[in-house]
């Protein structure tokens, strides 16, 4: 199985085909609906994004409070294609790798490709086993949306699926139409 | 007449909340290990088979089962013969956020869908029945949205054929496709008016799902729809293989003579709920 650490770096990205198993290892930073909404306000009134997204991935996911002794609790996937309007930009400021489930719109399968960037399927409704590959987990901003907050995770190994890769090659046959 | 202090369902529906989040339901983990059995696609089977090993450790760690610990759907079937002193309404209420609030979930409720701020585990949405009897049933459904928004409602003619009813239900799942975790429960609710519809999908969630309806045109349209549905290949977690979803559940009421209301409510494969009668 490939191993890829985030930050993403190009070499990384290119050798990665959509259908391939990753064990993903590195930071990595959540964001769900309200989030993107906030990046894509601070993108167009040109203003500093809360954290650098030079080569990073952004994992769509609100995740459950770690109860005591544990960084996080249930972590699993939110729907991607509900984002699908805001991640051609967020693309062009720098991420290189979006985590989530279900299909993208043609939209995000052209800007994966121009940018050289990567989408990836982490396991729908397993939040619980998901939960164990996060060894760290911190609110990087945004405090007061809560679970939407953004979370920074060090994870280790987490089990992930190419959806679609940078050459185009997109495992859906049928994009969301979102 | 028997008489019941509201504050009394506060830790009820505490305990039911930990218990639906945490407890993956028998009848669906049944089906999910009989959909893994069956299986052969390999990607597919791997997948059923994390399905069912993240149930065993939500359960062991005392972990929520998904991270969309949802909007807390409670129905309340009343005895008519029961009296209730107190505010029901907000001890309801309370038992949620205690339950939440003890069993570490995420708030995923926000007061304004227009302004959408600071998420709470409440207020629930509450569906009340009157039954005979001096007791009260009370089931909590924790309700993801990640299924819940894939919900449909069309009003048919009432001459419509059976097969577009059946092509509509078909065809929703198809425009789903892998986004809602499947495999799915499909609950459908027909007839009634198109509120009650919508009510009848929801409740057909909670019954058995290794049961099917007494009454044979709706059981034979129930098995009908779950071997189409799992020829569209879509498969747990969109990886291809036959389990698209675990069981069609439908549920009708009598309606008017003008209409024929069909409702579908989705669940993921983590469909939770627990029940309690006091």
């Amino acid at each position: 199985m490939k191993t890829i650490v985030a930050p993403l770096d190009k070499g990384q990205i290119k050798k990665l085909k959509a259908g391939d198993e990753v064990l993903l290892s590195g930071e990595i930073y959540t964001a769900r609906d309200q989030a993107h909404k906030r990046f894509i306000e601070a993108i167009s009134k040109r203003k500093k994004l809360p954290f650098d997204f030079k080569n990073q991935i952004i994992y769509y996911c609100g995740p459950n409070p770690g109860k005591k002794g544990r960084p996080i609790g249930s972590c699993g996937p939110t729907t991607s294609s509900r984002v699908d309007k805001f991640t051609p930009a967020l693309i062009k400021a720098g991420i290189r790798g979006m985590i989530g489930k279900g299909a993208r719109a043609k939209e995000i399968v052209t800007a994966v490709k121009k940018y050289k960037a990567v989408y990836l399927l982490a396991p729908a409704g397993l939040g619980a086993l998901i939960s164990k590959f996060v060894k760290k987990a911190k609110v990087v901003c945004y405090k007061d949306l809560g679970p939407e907050a953004v979370y920074k995770f060090k994870v280790s190994k987490l089990p992930l699926i190419v959806a679609i890769d940078a050459k185009g090659n997109n495992i859906f046959t049928v994009h969301s139409n979102r | 007449m028997r008489i019941i202090k509201a504050e009394k369902f506060r830790n009820v529906i505490a305990d039911l909340c930990i218990r639906a989040n945490i407890e993956l339901r028998k009848d669906v983990l049944k089906r999910l290990k009989s959909a893994f059995r069956k299986e052969k696609n390999p990607k597919a089977k791997k997948a059923l088979a994390a399905i069912v090993e993240n149930a065993r450790v939500a359960k062991k760690d005392k972990l929520a089962i998904c991270q969309d610990t949802g909007l807390v759907c409670v129905f309340i079937a009343l005895g008519a013969d029961v009296k209730i002193t107190g505010d029901l309404k907000s001890a309801i209420n309370k038992g949620v956020e205690r339950g939440y609030e003890k069993g570490y979930f995420r708030n995923s409720v926000i007061k304004n869908p227009l302004l959408r701020l600071q998420p709470k585990s409440s207020p629930v949405v509450i569906h009340t029945d009157i039954v005979p009897g001096n007791k009260i049933k009370i089931t909590v459904m924790p309700k993801g949205f990640g299924c819940e928004n894939k919900s449909l409602l069309r009003m048919f003619n009432p001459t419509v054929d059976l097969d577009e009813i059946k092509a509509f239900i078909i065809g929703a799942v198809k425009s789903v496709g892998a986004d809602a975790c499947p495999p799915y429960i499909v609950g459908i609710g027909i007839g009634g008016t198109a509120d009650y519809a919508c009510f009848l999908a929801k409740r057909a969630l909670l019954r058995n799902v290794t049961t099917s309806q007494r009454h044979n045109v709706t059981s034979k349209l129930e098995k009908d729809l779950l071997k189409e549905i799992n020829k569209l290949k879509i498969g747990p977690m969109g990886l291809g293989g036959r389990a698209t979803a675990l069981a069609v559940n439908i549920e009708i009421y009598p309606t008017h003579i003008a209409g024929l209301p069909v409702a579908i409510n989705f669940s993921c494969h983590a469909l939770r709920s627990a029940s309690a009668v006091i």
